[in-house]
């Protein structure tokens, strides 16, 4: 396989996070608009400005990118649909990087949103995928409470994990969400409410899971030349990959697709997992994240709850992790949920994370997974970002 | 082992009967065919013709070889558990009113992995059998029961829920004077059955079944006669969670041998007609029921004639009713279907009876049909074939429908 | 014409009393079984067509569906072999004055009492001419049993081998036909003839023998035990059915109480 190019070139600007809620009436169209139109106010840009456009978004429909640029009129020569859930900020920050080295596009707006009503969150999960509606949600109906349940029942089985050490994942993210002003969780947490908490699917409580909100997430991509033109802050990429439906053979899911590509990842990006300032794991359930700290390199498969008693996650610990609460206590908004790591870590890189700052913060690293299509995840991604010194 | 089912207290007249309501019903094509296996109790799942990969969740295409020919083929029905979760609250009323609800992943012998329903006396990573059953939905799903039999496996929660068991149950037979009628009362009343009515027409002739059937109630009931089933559902219909309409009537010949359409009327009467009338008076209050707990409203039954599939001219005419019946049965299906109520078809070659007297055996004795009426409800099936003729007649009628049409109509070949 | 208005007022005063002598059709009530690899008749059945519902919104109404053989019912001689080339042998084609005409009642229902297949005999018929005088021509004679106060299984009173039920011998049926030369003959039972009456030669013979003469029947008669032994008028008109063999009907007496 040949080596692939660097990302070189490409900077990475004006993240913008349009403050979550718990229940909104607005629409997905209009959690996107906002989303979009923050990002670009923060670069000091017009809609006319963009020329390239990515969404994810589960709840658009009937509409996907193609009715977005005539409802948001955008007019672009790229555009780009990234239906991949959690992985999908990642996946659509490398494609927008490729289409600005390549002259594709000059200015990408990557953006994320859903709209949360009522019921938005039991529609959504009765139309996910073929394989749940097939051999998943007939089974009790327990939606991904259940598949990470699974996962996290065998987990603790093989690799000796406890409750307890899923609740440190939990707790940490939660003191870090209490320095983000928008986010959703606004209590403390201690380990004893969450071992407490009431069961949603055995071995999953309460504060295993995520609370779905409304939500968008934007940034955009262009040349390091256009953002030192326009004098913004920006991260450059040093390292991305995604990988999609790895390791089918394995009976139940204890590793993701990040496995198969880590060493790439850090290959190009020329350093090691102990060269991170901070991490952005995808954590829609503890368990999840525990899994990425060993399939991204931080320790050995198994080692993970080890990992965590020996680490502090927060913000001012020796291994800062999803400094702005990740979807656990800021909220999961959707396909948002995959970009919520992706733009906290630009803030942190481009040193603009205001409370939840990681002081000093040149590289970190981001990674996204994706779409429990029946029994697991079926996309990984990760990207290593890193900001000017 | 499972805590065994007690019989329900009576009905609190101030509490609201639970509506119901039901787990998912939408499917891919490919995996109805799951629920097809699921109606004959087949556990099999897709395999790939080309390179003999056992295919699940079920595919259009092979995630082997692409290959594209994956017919359903019984396969071995043993796994590993990997592991399990206990669903103790969902978005989906159906799971949300039973919680909690155990399902688990197995690892099968075939191959994929299954997420699956699991009985509560399966140990953490044990060795399990599945089988494949239908669910409220009518739609097939997998459950992973303990390899050896636990004391009152059947009364598991899960499994009571996709399955028809008699058990603590109140079952209506349409017709006391059918031969098999004795047979079923007592297969009922082993199977535990709490209450069995016994329809019976014509009151005012001797019926010599009445004295084998010291376990029934014996009611009114004359399925030709729609001011009789309407009250009899009157009476009894909030009570019913078994009907067995076995009610029929049959003479020999088809069309020329009888030269006039009496008998044909009667045929229509009772094997049609009949079967409407009682889907007409009692239906709605069983699909009324069929979330009222342990005697909850749970199955229809007809006894129909195998050559409801394909006509056999010696019985032309019955055959006919019965075909308008089967045809009836499916569209009753269709009218249950928001409700849950399972519509059991259990199909039968010649019966050891009046009629079918001069034909040479094998015949299905009425004991043998009734075991089979229990075998499926116990299974949750929806097609029974009960004895070697049916069952014979079936497979030849699902290779090549055109060719047993053949067989049965060119005499004495077939 | 002041024959009729006597009547009429005869009627209104009281003076005159009507019976009926009809079964309500009912789908319970039990009709003629023969072994199932013959025809059979048809049980009286009742179909809504609407209720003052969406079906039809301002009344009601039913289909029936019953044999001519049904119920209360007429025999016509066209209903046996014998009396298939009978002239007016069907209901539509008998003169309607047969429908109206005097009748006479033996009590048999002391012997029926104790014996079900009691029989009805020329010496039947003749002790009870002794008491109240020869039957006169062309008037129907009606067997009183009490059969009709029978109720479900002891109706039809079957067995292995049969129903039971009382009825004519031969020879009173040709006693009364050949002799007397009434006009009909009617039962409680379900039929005509006794329930064991295939066992007689003829077989079945009041039918034989009445219908071969052109003689009508009516059986499953009601309340014969509200009638005189004589001086009655019985009111009996089928419907007219082309061809048909028989009528359900209903059937009335006109008793004069003797002040």
């Amino acid at each position: 396989m040949s080596k692939r190019a660097s990302y070189d070139g490409v900077a990475i600007v004006a993240p913008f996070t349009q403050p979550y809620e718990r229940y909104s009436t607005q629409t997905a169209h209009w959690w996107i608009a906002r989303a979009l139109r923050g990002s670009l106010d923060a670069a000091g840009l017009k809609p006319q400005d963009v020329d390239g456009f990515t969404v994810s978004s589960f709840t658009l429909f009937p509409d996907t990118a193609v009715g977005l640029t005539q409802h948001l009129g955008l007019c672009v020569r790229w555009l780009d649909n990234v239906p991949m859930g959690g992985a999908s900020g990642v996946i659509a920050l490398r494609r927008a990087a490729r289409a600005v080295q390549a002259g594709d596009a000059s200015i990408v707006a990557c953006c994320a949103g859903d709209a949360n009503h009522v019921e938005t969150f039991r529609l959504l999960l009765g139309g996910f995928s073929r394989f749940a509606l097939d051999a998943s949600y007939a089974y009790g109906f327990g939606g991904p409470n259940a598949n990470f349940a699974l996962l996290m029942d065998r987990y603790m089985q093989d690799y000796g994990a406890t409750r307890e050490d899923f609740g440190r994942i939990a707790v940490s993210q939660r003191e870090n969400a209490l320095k983000n002003p928008h986010a959703v969780m606004k209590k403390p947490l201690t380990l004893e409410q969450y071992m407490s908490a009431r069961p949603i699917a055995d071995p999953v409580c309460l504060f295993d899971c995520v609370m779905p909100v409304a939500g968008s997430e934007a940034f955009l991509v262009m040349s390091v030349e256009e953002a030192e033109k326009r004098g913004l802050p920006y991260a450059t990429l040093s390292g991305a990959i995604e990988r999609h439906n790895a390791h089918s053979e394995d009976p139940i899911q204890m590793r993701g697709g990040w496995t198969v590509d880590i060493g790439e990842l850090y290959g190009m990006a020329d350093c090691t997992p102990q060269d991170m300032d901070l991490v952005q794991t995808y954590d829609d359930y503890p368990v999840i994240s525990m899994m990425q700290m060993e399939d991204l390199g931080f320790c050995a498969k198994g080692e993970g709850p080890q990992f965590v008693r020996d680490h502090d996650l927060t913000i001012s610990g020796d291994f800062p992790h999803n400094t702005s609460g990740g979807q656990l206590s800021a909220g999961q908004a959707g396909a948002a949920g995959g970009f919520i790591g992706l733009v906290e870590a630009i803030r942190q890189v481009t040193q603009t994370a205001g409370p939840t700052q990681v002081k000093d913060a040149r590289r970190a690293l981001v990674s996204g997974f994706g779409m429990i299509n029946y029994d697991r995840g079926v996309c990984s991604s990760a990207a290593i970002l890193e900001g000017k010194a | 082992m499972t805590n065994p089912l007690s019989p329900p207290p009576r009905k609190n007249p101030q509490i609201r009967s639970v509506v119901p309501t039901q787990p998912l019903e939408i499917r891919s094509r490919a995996a109805v065919g799951l629920t097809a296996c699921a109606a004959e109790g087949r556990f099999a799942l897709q395999t790939c013709v080309e390179c003999g990969t056992v295919q699940y969740p079920p595919r259009d295409a092979c995630c082997n070889c692409l290959g594209v020919e994956l017919p359903w083929r019984d396969i071995t029905p043993f796994g590993e558990l990997l592991a399990e979760t206990t669903v103790q609250t969902s978005v989906n009323s159906y799971f949300r009113e039973r919680a909690p609800w155990r399902m688990g992943s197995v690892k099968l012998d075939a191959g994929p992995t299954v997420l699956c329903h699991l009985h509560g006396d399966i140990e953490p990573r044990a060795r399990v059998k599945m089988i494949n059953r239908l669910d409220k939905a009518g739609q097939g799903v997998i459950m992973a029961l303990p390899m050896e039999r636990t004391p009152n496996m059947e009364d598991d929660p899960i499994l009571r829920a996709i399955s028809c068991d008699p058990k603590l149950r109140r079952v209506l037979i349409a017709d006391g004077r059918n031969p098999n009628a004795p047979a079923l009362v007592k297969v009922l009343k082993d199977a535990g059955a709490t209450m069995i009515f016994v329809g019976e027409a014509e009151s005012w002739r001797p019926n010599p079944n009445r004295a084998l059937m010291p376990d029934a109630e014996i009611l009114p009931l004359d399925v030709t006669d729609t001011a009789s089933v309407k009250e009899l559902a009157g009476e009894i219909g909030g009570k019913v969670d078994i009907l067995i309409n076995n009610a029929r009537f049959l003479r020999p010949g088809g069309a020329l041998a009888r030269g006039d359409t009496g008998w044909a009327r009667d045929e229509m009467e009772v094997n049609y007609l009949g079967l409407m009338r009682l889907a007409q008076a009692f239906g709605p209050g069983m699909c009324a029921r069929t979330a009222d707990g342990v005697n909850s409203a749970v199955a229809w039954v007809n006894i129909l004639s195998v050559n409801a599939l394909a006509n056999d001219p010696s019985f032309g005419s019955f055959c006919a009713s019965q075909a308008a019946a089967l045809s009836l049965s499916q569209s009753l299906r269709g009218e249950f279907r928001s409700s849950g109520l399972r519509v059991m078809n259990v199909f039968v070659g010649p019966t050891d009876d009046e009629w079918h007297q001069p034909l040479p055996p094998p015949k299905v004795p009425p004991a043998g049909l009734a075991r089979s009426v229990v075998q499926g409800l116990r299974d949750g099936l929806e097609d029974v074939y009960c004895g070697d003729i049916a069952k014979e007649t079936a497979a030849r009628h699902a290779e090549n429908p055109k060719v047993l049409e053949r067989e049965l109509t060119m005499g004495g070949a077939g | 014409m002041s024959t009729l208005t006597d009547f009429a007022a005869g009627i209104a005063a009281g003076a005159i009393r009507v019976v009926d002598l009809t079964h309500t059709l009912d789908p319970d009530f039990p009709v003629i079984i023969l072994p199932p690899e013959f025809g059979q008749c048809a049980r009286f059945r009742m179909e809504e067509i609407s209720a003052y519902d969406h079906r039809g919104p301002a009344w009601k109404w039913h289909n029936l569906t019953l044999s001519e053989h049904t119920g209360t019912h007429f025999d016509a001689p066209s209903h046996w072999i014998s009396g298939r080339d009978v002239p007016n042998g069907s209901v539509d084609e008998i003169p309607v004055d047969m429908f109206v005409g005097p009748v006479v009642v033996i009590d048999c229902s002391e012997g029926a009492a104790k014996d079900d297949d009691y029989e009805l005999t020329p010496e039947v018929i003749t002790a009870w001419e002794a008491e109240h005088g020869q039957i006169p021509a062309d008037a129907w004679v009606l067997m009183r049993t009490d059969w009709s106060k029978r109720r479900g299984e002891a109706y039809l009173n079957m067995t292995d081998d049969g129903p039971h039920s009382p009825g004519p011998t031969p020879a009173a049926m040709r006693l009364l036909v050949e002799e007397r030369n009434i006009r009909g003959f009617g039962t409680e039972t379900v039929g005509t003839d006794a329930g064991q009456g295939m066992h007689y030669t003829p077989p079945y013979p009041a039918h034989f023998i009445l219908h071969g003469a052109g003689k009508y029947g009516l059986q499953c008669l009601a309340n014969l035990d509200q009638l005189p032994a004589t001086g009655a008028v019985l009111m009996a008109p089928p419907l007219k059915i082309k061809n048909g063999t028989g009528s359900p009907l209903r059937v009335m007496a006109m008793v004069e109480d003797k002040s």
